[in-house]
């Protein structure tokens, strides 16, 4: 029973990083028809905020706040990924609506770019520049509309993004002088330590759970009530639904696709950011940390459908709980006294690497019998 | 497309081969051993671009898998030459699986021992294995992105696998060839890197001439329908799921073929060869080169290849830059490919807007019907 539990808890931990990373990818997936292949290196970026927020919050000023640098990194997480998404979303993806393969191999180039990025710039001018670009793509909208219909407005756009360049460059080398750590550029993984208050363990009805995973967990319970509110609960929300189900239909009824595609794109690039602050409490951050997941986030995606929130928790829930059990061996300690080609084969697979192997061909078998996953969209449509 | 393409003079396509040939045959004269290596091992890339090329460019699917069947093809080649060459090591077999404690060959490695058999192993294993990954996904009708995901997932499921069973196929650590014997020769001895040289330039050709045997006629047809409106073609009465079958069998024969050369050229085999970039790179080559047009995928491999030998020999860390950028800029602005711009209209076009050619004087109504024929 007690193992049951223990093997219960960490697939579910397992599955609630999936969960996260796979929620941004899925909400793209279904109201684009975009696989986006750099959404791991935005889980690169979420991981690296929280490493440069943890340094920062080092500093004298932002020593007492210490243990509150995990909350606050969540948030910076979600708005550094998000703008990063955006701005892919402006500059490439909308060029190539249409076609989701060329989107593909696009969004390749732009995770080999990301990726280098980490690796040889300095993360103090990293930071400085998605400073810059958070105030350049924010600060003309908050301007009142009387500028904003005026025709001289592309005049205080470029002005904004100065100042924005001015800001990002300061601030950058204000980093880059004040922690050490960041003036560098390195290849090398970095560590994120977590708070003193998320050390250690908590016993719930006899069983001790690291405070870690139980953190992650609620994180992702936390996004995923968040996603589930605005989707149903908020304007924007019916709009990007909406167009999930037909684009056409509602750019005839006077929504703005595009203005849906960026806000879902950013919400989805924003929600990677988050799974990446979960990551970086696993285990170390490099430039690859993106990649471990993302195959992962893919077949949750194959599995549970689009434009289905639930198809994509039971997905990644039902992915993590395999995974435990099967890479594990778990099913050998709670049944002990199988029959012995059982038992050799359970062992055969016992291993994380094996599992996926297994969890595939399951996935594979499991796709001849529902090819759109757990639950499909219906429609009358060939093409579905 | 096919409209505007150049009709070249019979002399100069006659000329253009006299001069391939001879460049092939004199070519180990001319370079030193450690660049005609490189150009062989290039050459060899360009069988699994043509591959990619049949399957992206003219069926319009889009594998990221194409590893599984590249490394399916050098793990063939390689154990037979390990096999072969192992009568110094205890037990006969490989000096490896002593490390493991493994004392008798594995079953399925048995028939290896047969130099007929590989050669036909070597291509019909790979065909057979992505023929039936093929079947077991297009007969759902996935497709798209769909399609793409899966083989990038059943490349990392191969990766996970080969890397992980050291007892069977020495795991992470590969398989290597270059101190092998081959027909009493050393593999990694000098003429015999030169005959594999040879061997390679001839398949390459040969395998274009079959690729453009498969595109030619009815079969081709039904390709490019299925790659620019599958209902429709289903509906006229076609099976696609065959046809996607087929050809993504024959995109895997020549993967392996393409694998066996690679790995006998540079001297290993590993589960290196199954990474997801590796995979990637392959669809980049023949989307630079010119998809769907099977010369741009060979002289896509061939260029990218050494382009990128020679940035990481001066810039190690600039080539990813390099390659991200040529990924986003040959999918934004040049969707046809190098080859394919040429054979359109984009030389014209440019000479055009510098003002270095007459703009050619049409009816506009004859270009409107024209463009709308092209589109069909």
């Amino acid at each position: 029973m007690e193992l049951l539990l223990d093997s219960l808890f960490n697939g579910v931990a397992i599955g609630s990083v999936l969960l996260v990373a796979a929620l941004g990818l899925a909400i793209v997936f279904g109201l684009m028809g975009v696989i986006n292949l750099a959404h791991g290196e935005l889980m690169m970026l979420g991981a690296y905020t929280t490493y440069v927020t943890q340094l920062i919050f080092k500093l004298p000023i932002l020593k007492p706040f210490y243990n509150s640098y995990i909350i606050v990194s969540i948030f910076l997480a979600f708005i550094v990924s998000g703008v990063v998404g955006i701005l892919l979303e402006k500059t490439i993806i909308r060029k190539l609506y249409g076609s989701p393969l060329e989107t593909l191999l696009a969004t390749w180039g732009v995770s080999l770019i990301l990726q280098q990025f980490v690796r040889s710039v300095p993360l103090a001018y990293g930071t400085g520049l998605v400073i810059s670009l958070i105030i350049g793509l924010f600060l003309p909208t908050t301007f009142p509309s009387k500028i904003k219909e005026s025709i001289n407005f592309k005049y205080f756009k470029f002005s904004s993004w100065i100042f924005a360049a001015l800001t990002g460059v300061l601030s950058g080398s204000v980093i880059s002088s004040s922690v050490s750590k960041l003036s560098r550029a390195s290849a090398r993984n970095v560590d994120v330590t977590a708070p003193s208050w998320m050390r250690g363990q908590v016993e719930i009805i006899g069983t001790a759970f690291p405070k870690t995973r139980l953190m992650i967990i609620v994180i992702t319970l936390i996004s995923v009530i968040a996603i589930t509110l605005f989707l149903n609960q908020s304007a924007w929300g019916m709009r990007i639904r909406a167009v999930t189900q037909n684009r056409q239909m509602s750019d005839c009824l006077g929504i703005s696709t595009e203005k849906v595609d960026i806000i879902t794109f950013g919400i989805g690039s924003g929600l990677a950011g988050v799974a990446g602050v979960a990551v970086s409490l696993l285990g170390s951050v490099g430039p690859n940390v993106g990649g471990n997941y993302i195959v992962g986030c893919f077949m949750v995606v194959v599995l549970g459908g689009v434009g289905n929130l639930l198809g994509t928790v039971l997905a990644s829930f039902g992915i993590g709980i395999m995974t435990d059990l099967i890479g594990a061996g778990r099913l050998l300690s709670i049944w002990p006294d199988m029959p012995l080609p059982l038992s050799n084969t359970i062992n055969f697979f016992a291993t994380t690497s094996m599992a996926r192997v297994m969890i595939f061909a399951l996935i594979v078998i499991f796709l001849q019998f529902k090819p759109t996953g757990l639950f499909p969209q219906k429609g009358r449509l060939v093409e579905n | 497309m096919s409209l505007n393409k150049i009709k070249f003079d019979k002399k100069i396509v006659l000329s253009f081969w006299i001069i391939l040939i001879a460049l092939i045959i004199a070519a180990p004269t001319l370079l030193p051993v450690f660049r005609l290596n490189l150009l062989g091992r290039y050459l060899s890339l360009s069988i699994v671009a043509l591959g990619v090329d049949l399957i992206w460019g003219y069926t319009g699917l889009l594998s990221l898998g194409q590893g599984i069947f590249f490394a399916l093809g050098g793990y063939c080649a390689a154990m037979y030459l390990q096999i072969t060459s192992s009568s110094e090591f205890p037990n006969n077999i490989p000096e490896f699986f002593a490390l493991y404690g493994v004392e008798k060959l594995p079953f399925f490695w048995e028939p290896f021992r047969s130099p007929i058999f590989t050669f036909f192993a070597i291509w019909i294993i790979p065909a057979l294995v992505s023929g039936l990954i093929g079947f077991l996904v297009f007969r759902n009708r996935i497709k798209g992105v769909y399609f793409s995901i899966l083989t990038q997932a059943s490349l990392l499921v191969f990766f996970n696998f080969f890397n992980g069973q050291q007892k069977l196929i020495n795991g992470t650590n590969g398989l290597k060839t270059d101190v092998t014997q081959l027909f009493g020769k050393m593999v990694g001895s000098e003429s015999m890197q030169r005959m594999f040289f040879w061997v390679t330039a001839i398949l390459v050709i040969a395998a274009w001439f079959f690729a453009k045997w498969v595109v030619k006629g009815r079969f081709g047809n039904i390709l490019i329908g299925i790659r620019d409106d599958e209902p429709r073609v289903r509906f006229t009465g076609y099976n696609p799921v065959i046809f996607k079958t087929i050809i993504f069998s024959i995109a895997g024969g020549l993967a392996g073929i393409s694998g066996a050369l690679y790995t006998v050229q540079s001297g290993i085999v590993s589960p290196q060869f199954m990474t997801v970039p590796f995979s990637i790179e392959m669809v980049i080559w023949v989307a630079v080169g010119g998809r769907g047009t099977l010369l741009g995928a060979i002289l896509g491999a061939v260029f990218i290849n050494y382009a990128k030998s020679l940035v990481s020999e001066a810039l190690p860390a600039s080539w990813m830059f390099i390659q991200g950028g040529l990924f986003i800029l040959v999918v934004t602005a040049l969707p046809e490919g190098v080859l394919g711009w040429i054979q359109g209209d984009g030389p014209r076009n440019l000479l055009q807007r510098f003002g270095l050619k007459r703009k050619i004087e049409t009816y506009p109504s004859l270009e409107v019907n024209n463009k709308e024929g092209n589109n069909e």
